[in-house]
């Protein structure tokens, strides 16, 4: 794939990953701090939350899994990917986190587990998608071409 | 531990040396963000992943005596949630210090706790940001280490 296409296909896939809530502004605001003395800093802080997230879902999970659930600690666990989700700008895992919140605040146990269910889902979303983007931008600076930024505020 | 992304020990404040910014937060990926949008805005940047660990880097930990050395930090900016020491009570140590009280210490948190953020005024904090922190905070930081320093 010619360098120009493959840039158009990366302002499409962006555009598209913003529409439809995987990301938000916060993202953004990443790709806006990468430049060519730091070209790998958008890969390096999204590889630093899939090790965070994979660390927190499955702590989550055995929390969950205990006969006596410490809902303290689960709400600490949420608190924490809560707070890196939104710092790469993972919308929806944000906004199941925050949903999250408030059952463990109830001390619910049905709503946690529904909760981490669809946590555990729109992190492998927004994973699977953010993986793409990156190799995307990787191929086009292999071939030499540069990621399109400003093409993204049309 | 604290890491430093420059090895140059600070000598008196010149005009165009880059001010030097401790940032503390028990999350690595708040700390890679902060130091990166720091360094973008033309500061130097050390980091710390939490309270205990900046104390023992500003030399005020238990134990420590105040030290005479060239350590120069024009801004602290602390996360209010860490485990072990808060942000606030970071902050209070800092202005506790005579060596380091002068330094504006600057919180952030991802709650918009009106109770926290009075709190941490009160304290002496400079300011108090929200997170996720964005280009324009970092803006509006540089502006305040130069106005401070001036």
């Amino acid at each position: 794939m010619e360098v120009v296409q493959m840039q158009r296909a990366w302002v499409e896939y962006t555009k598209s990953l913003f529409r439809e809530g995987f990301l938000d502004a916060q993202f953004q605001q990443l790709q806006l701090l990468q430049d060519e003395s730091n070209p790998d800093f958008v890969a390096e802080v999204v590889s630093l939350f899939f090790e965070d997230s994979e660390r927190l879902l499955s702590d989550l999970t055995f929390a969950l899994e205990q006969q006596s659930v410490d809902f303290k600690k689960v709400d600490a666990h949420v608190h924490q990917l809560k707070g890196s989700s939104s710092s790469i700008g993972a919308q929806r895992v944000k906004n199941d986190c925050i949903a999250f919140r408030s059952f463990c605040e109830e001390q619910n146990i049905e709503g946690c587990q529904r909760c981490l269910q669809q946590v555990k889902q729109d992190y492998c979303l927004v994973k699977s998608k953010l993986e793409a983007l990156i190799r995307l931008e990787q191929q086009i600076v292999a071939a030499g071409g540069s990621i399109p930024m400003e093409e993204l505020s049309c | 531990m604290a890491s430093s992304s420059s090895s140059l020990p600070s000598m008196e404040f010149d005009f165009d040396e880059k001010p030097h910014v401790l940032a503390v937060d028990d999350s690595l990926i708040d700390r890679k963000v902060i130091e990166r949008l720091l360094i973008n805005s033309t500061c130097r940047v050390t980091t710390a992943e939490n309270g205990k660990r900046a104390l023992e880097y500003l030399g005020l930990a238990d134990g420590q005596h105040p030290s005479h050395s060239d350590l120069k930090v024009n801004m602290i900016i602390t996360d209010y949630s860490m485990p072990g020491m808060t942000g606030y009570e970071l902050l209070k140590r800092i202005k506790e210090s005579p060596t380091m009280k002068e330094i504006p210490v600057v919180v952030v948190s991802s709650e918009n706790i009106p109770t926290r953020i009075n709190q941490c005024m009160e304290g002496g904090a400079q300011e108090f940001l929200l997170k996720p922190l964005q280009l324009s905070d970092a803006t509006k930081l540089r502006c305040h280490i130069k106005k401070l320093n001036n």
